[in-house]
């Protein structure tokens, strides 16, 4: 009897899950199943190139139109699943059908948190997730002169730099006093910060929005109210719960996975964002919101199901690009405890080593590309540089990768 | 529109016509060239759109930037003369009937 695998979802987790599969030999159906209407793209450009005019849908697209009937990979667009029946290995789908599966594979990713005020949810403001708001907010873009983007974290300043290089007036509120605050140290943050002041845009820091009236008057907690012609908001994410409500499969800030990315169903797992996983580098349990996790999980899951199974163990990374900022982070630098910064004769251009317990736990570079390859290649191989070798930057940090 | 030939690791050959200005990577990804894993999607981010150029096209390349240069540096399989990333090459004219071989791995 052939194996039947059925994936939810068709983003980075759901496609490489797919792709392994069938480049490491499964030779049963593979169901992949994805309630949005286009063919499955890569999410990361959309608040990049896709929005700044410099990325085509065509350019986005993961894979060609052939690819998924080539590889006999079912592909179902514009199809949710209604639910989840772990005890029978079965799913039901929005068109009423039924699927049987031998092993299922959750790969739904996250959702846009919303606004909410005095108990209802903003009307008309736009959030950027998926390629459909891609494309709405492309739309609402072009009149509009004066844009307000709710939240300082990385999708709000991508969206607030492309609307500023357009010569778009671009106001962005943040609750926290400074940029990226979650992820990032005070002097990346103030970088960007910088650069962002320089391109027009007003920054208002540790101010909260308090309403927001047709998309249009945004009042702030400062007595302040702001015309804004658009209202963008970028305040994070979460999981839905619904898919998994009554399935069997323990919920907890995302689907708990065990590191073969399996569920407490054994055939049944789950991927990237949505995953609620051990992260080793992290020392904690957490869900990773990137492109690496959703990628790298897939591969693990894949694995699993081919019989060779291996524990997820790579090292996290991330980017963000505002302007001429490229920033790209390895590693988790959460509860670090000594921060060492290798400068460049540029000034934009350094790298953050982040410290705890004297072994390097992250590094994040600024404009520094090799750095930031370095650092995983050093993170993976669990190799300390001294402090000495940091800040020297005559010294060849890839040499500590050579013996 | 330009020919761009591409050579999998196991030897596995695909003539591609590409667009003016399409980059050697989307035109790998698009036509489900192997190897090329393109993970950032053509941000100059990752180094796993890694292409060796065939001798013969080299010289007619444009410059590579500083930022290519060095992530070519942190590339996965070894650099060479012939290395570039995909993603920072657009097809051209001048380029036609380019030969880029892809690494065995990135």
């Amino acid at each position: 009897m052939k194996k039947r695998v059925v994936i939810i979802g068709a983003g980075h987790g759901g496609v490489q899950a797919a792709s392994t599969l069938r480049e490491d030999g499964f030779e049963g159906e593979i169901i992949m199943i994805s309630d949005e209407p286009d063919a499955p793209y890569q999410k990361p450009p959309l608040s990049k190139g896709y929005l700044q005019g410099k990325q085509s849908a065509q350019a986005i697209l993961f894979r060609s139109a052939n690819y998924y009937d080539d590889n006999h990979i079912d592909l179902q667009l514009g199809v949710r699943v209604n639910a989840i029946r772990s005890n029978e290995n079965q799913i039901e789908l929005s068109n009423g059908s039924k699927l049987d599966y031998d092993y299922l594979i959750i790969a739904t990713g996250a959702s846009n948190r919303k606004l909410h005020f005095n108990g209802k949810k903003a009307e008309k403001v736009y959030y950027l997730r998926n390629f459909t708001d891609a494309k709405v907010i492309e739309e609402k873009l072009n009149p509009a002169q004066h844009i307000v983007i709710v939240g300082g974290g990385f999708i709000g300043l991508e969206l607030a730099a492309l609307n500023a290089e357009k010569g778009k007036k671009v106001t962005v509120i943040e609750t926290e006093d400074r940029l990226m605050k979650r992820v990032l140290p005070e002097a990346l943050s103030q970088v960007f910060y910088d650069t962002h002041k320089e391109n027009g845009i007003e920054m208002l820091l540790g101010v909260s929005v308090v309403d927001i009236v047709d998309g249009k008057k945004v009042s702030l907690n400062n007595g302040t109210t702001l015309e804004a012609d658009l209202v963008l908001a970028g305040i994070g994410v979460i999981v839905e719960t619904e898919l998994t409500e009554n399935s069997g499969i323990i919920f907890d800030n995302g689907i708990v996975v065990n590191s073969f990315q399996q569920t407490n169903v054994a055939n049944a797992y789950a991927i990237g964002d949505c995953a609620n996983h051990y992260n080793p580098f992290a020392k904690k349990n957490l869900r990773l919101e990137s492109v690496q996790n959703a990628v790298d999980q897939a591969k693990v899951a894949a694995a699993h199901i081919l019989g060779t199974p291996i524990e997820y163990n790579a090292v996290p990374w991330f980017w963000t690009n505002q302007y001429h900022l490229k920033l790209q982070m390895a590693g988790i630098s959460f509860g670090f405890e000594e921060a060492i910064i290798r400068q460049s004769p540029k000034p934009e251009r350094f790298s953050v080593y982040y410290f705890k317990d004297e072994k390097l736990i992250a590094v994040d570079s600024l404009n520094r590309p090799a750095d930031h390859l370095n650092a995983r290649k050093l993170l993976t191989a669990g190799i300390s540089p001294t402090k000495e070798q940091i800040v020297d930057f005559e010294f060849k940090l890839n040499e500590l990768l050579t013996d | 529109m330009p020919k761009v030939i591409y050579i999998e690791t196991e030897g596995k050959k695909h003539e591609v016509d590409l667009p003016l200005g399409a980059t050697f990577m989307e035109g790998a990804v698009q036509n489900d060239v192997k190897g090329i894993v393109a993970e950032c999607g053509g941000s100059c981010m990752c180094a796993t759109c890694h292409v060796y150029v065939d001798d013969a096209f080299l010289e007619l390349l444009p410059e590579m930037e500083e930022e290519e240069d060095e992530m070519l540096e942190g590339a996965t399989a070894e650099r060479t003369p012939n290395s570039r990333l995909g993603c920072q090459v657009r097809a051209s004219k001048k380029l036609d009937g380019i030969i880029l071989r892809v690494p065995g791995e990135q």
